[in-house]
């Protein structure tokens, strides 16, 4: 057998999630000067992660970035292996044995708690569920969200709270040429919500926000943005920040902020009003959600390290729905070490280490948010996902030689009746979707549940 | 709306951008790299990344470098591609300074 990497014995590696960072891992090793075979696994039958399931419908043009995924997927040294939970269908110790590397790219699933009580109340929320259920993952098809009260209140300042708030104050005629699932769209045909409040524990200068998504709010067709222009006074502190060069997108987020506090009534149908320097502290209701308490905050330390202290002082909002969007943590994988302080898997540079600060695990590695936690936007997992892969690269004479690969790994799922599909299924499962959008002048009409695209990639 | 690289990458042309690039629509030629606005999904990865400013979303453009949107579009489909980041200019780093960064 020749040495790893050659004709006869291509460094095979298996690559768990198929989201950016999985594609981007990908597209590395394809461009290495080694021989490779790759084998992308991916617990749906449907593969692009999060630009499929997160990235907002009302954000095509993001989304293309899924048609450079589709240019990698043509090279011949890749495969997807869809349907397949890494932990279930195949324990983690047996993808091991089977290729000479293993590379985790499978994301941030789960949003931070608040950790306050009542956060369990129906009506309280996760962003992420809300999101996948407009975006039709098959996770969260079956959720249900009471849009009947007037008020809703988003606790987050990055571009997911954002997303939330828009799609909430968008009216179905904005919304119904995306792809957004119709199941969703349904049930924000018969919203009542007049009110969304977008709440953040520091203030307007500190908000996470991309300053393109804030002004996306000046657009919506029956909603004004809305602030209190005293929410706007700085402390000297975050003056100096918004001052200096580093400030530069804090500076013009404000600048957007001070046109919704400028913006007229008009009569439309919804008000989406920022608030700042608030702290949750209990939601309140009886079995349904329907009062916030917050704690009044303010700010203390050096520029661009202030922290939030409660002042003692409350204020209360009447609320149906709430969504907490304040960051996300890796679901870990049975038999992969995980760092439950971050949600992520421990790691040197993408080398999986026993645990956080532990000995280097040999052939297994990580990338994107699982890697170095929920930051950043899609293109900061190819710098990431290429860091991984010069690990992998510079490893490649450590690994044990004799690795079955891509054969060792449909044994083990025949093995265990599972039934998975490759990336020309899913090629099928795709030109359902397209066909199903198309009468309605949607780009796809997802399917919103595995069976359905069990059926349709084996059609 | 896209994405444009201006004046400032001229004489430096750093790369730091293309790492982080999604979809790979950077090109280059001896001065500097420019933004292909047909590839480009305007996600704004590149431009905190640019140690010297270069790249602004085409409505955030600072006066007198509204030329660099059409001159991006004109030039950057017939250069070659670049997809991973390569070494700064030589003068770069003392241009950088020259220009206060």
């Amino acid at each position: 057998m020749g040495s790893i990497g050659s004709e006869s014995n291509p460094l095979r590696v298996a690559i768990v999630g198929s989201g950016p960072s999985g594609f981007y891992a990908t597209e590395a090793l394809i461009k290495s000067d080694q021989k490779v075979e790759i084998d992308l696994i991916e617990r749906l039958p449907a593969p692009f992660g999060l630009v499929r399931n997160g990235v907002a419908p009302d954000h095509p043009k993001l989304k293309q970035a899924i048609e450079v995924y589709k240019k990698i997927a043509q090279s011949p040294e890749f495969n997807f292996v869809g349907n397949v939970t890494v932990g279930e269908d195949i324990k983690a110790q047996e993808l091991q044995e089977t290729y000479h590397a293993v590379i985790y790219t499978c994301g941030a699933e789960t949003d931070r708690k608040l950790g306050i009580p009542g956060e369990e109340l129906n009506g309280s929320y996760t962003a992420t569920e809300f999101v996948g259920w407009y975006n039709g993952h098959p996770d969260y098809r079956d959720r249900t969200f009471d849009l009947s009260h007037e008020n809703a209140v988003v606790i987050g300042q990055g571009n997911v709270a954002a997303d939330v708030a828009r799609i909430l104050a968008k009216s179905v005629d904005e919304l119904k040429h995306t792809d957004i699932a119709q199941h969703a769209l349904d049930v924000l045909a018969e919203s009542k919500v007049r009110k969304i409040y977008v709440v953040g524990r520091r203030g307007p200068a500190q908000a996470k926000f991309a300053s393109k998504e804030l002004k996306e709010f000046l657009e919506i067709e029956n909603c004004r943005p809305y602030i209190d222009p005293v929410e706007l006074d700085l402390n000297t502190t975050s003056q100096r920040e918004i001052d200096s060069k580093e400030g530069r997108g804090n500076k013009k987020n404000l600048e957007i902020f001070q046109k919704f506090a400028e913006s007229e009534d008009t009569g439309k149908q919804r008000t989406c009003i920022s608030t700042f320097l608030k702290s949750p502290i209990r939601l309140e209701g009886d079995r349904r959600l329907q009062k916030v308490v917050f704690e009044v905050n303010e700010l203390s330390g050096e520029p661009f390290k202030q922290s939030a202290k409660g002042t003692g002082k409350t204020m209360e909002i009447e609320c149906g729905i709430l969504f907490r969007s304040i960051g996300y943590n890796g679901v870990p994988i049975p038999g992969v070490p995980f760092y439950e302080r971050w949600g992520t898997i421990p790691n040197e540079t993408g080398r999986i280490t026993v645990e956080h600060g532990g000995n280097v695990l040999p052939g297994l590695y990580t990338a994107g948010w699982i890697k170095r936690g929920p930051s950043g936007i899609i293109g900061t997992n190819r710098a990431c996902a290429v860091e991984s892969v010069s690990a992998v690269l510079e490893d490649i004479d450590q690994f044990g030689s004799d690795k079955p690969g891509r054969e060792g790994l449909y044994a083990v799922l025949d093995r265990n009746g599972v039934q998975y599909i490759n990336y020309a299924q899913w090629e099928k499962v795709d030109a359902a979707e397209v066909a199903a959008g198309e009468p309605k002048g949607k780009p796809r009409e997802k399917f919103t549940y595995c069976d359905e695209m069990l059926a349709a990639a084996n059609s | 709306m896209t994405t444009v690289v201006t004046e400032n990458c001229k004489g430096c042309r750093f790369t730091d951008c293309v790492a982080v690039c999604p979809v790979a629509c950077f090109h280059f030629d001896d001065e500097m790299v420019y933004i292909d606005p047909d590839v480009c999904i305007d996600c704004s990865a590149c431009i905190p990344e640019c140690p010297v400013e270069a790249i602004f979303e085409e409505d955030d453009l600072p006066e007198g470098q509204e030329q660099w949107v059409e001159i991006n579009a004109e030039k950057a489909p017939d250069l070659p591609l670049i997809e991973e980041p390569m070494d700064p200019l030589p003068e770069a780093e003392g241009r950088k300074a020259d220009l206060g960064f």
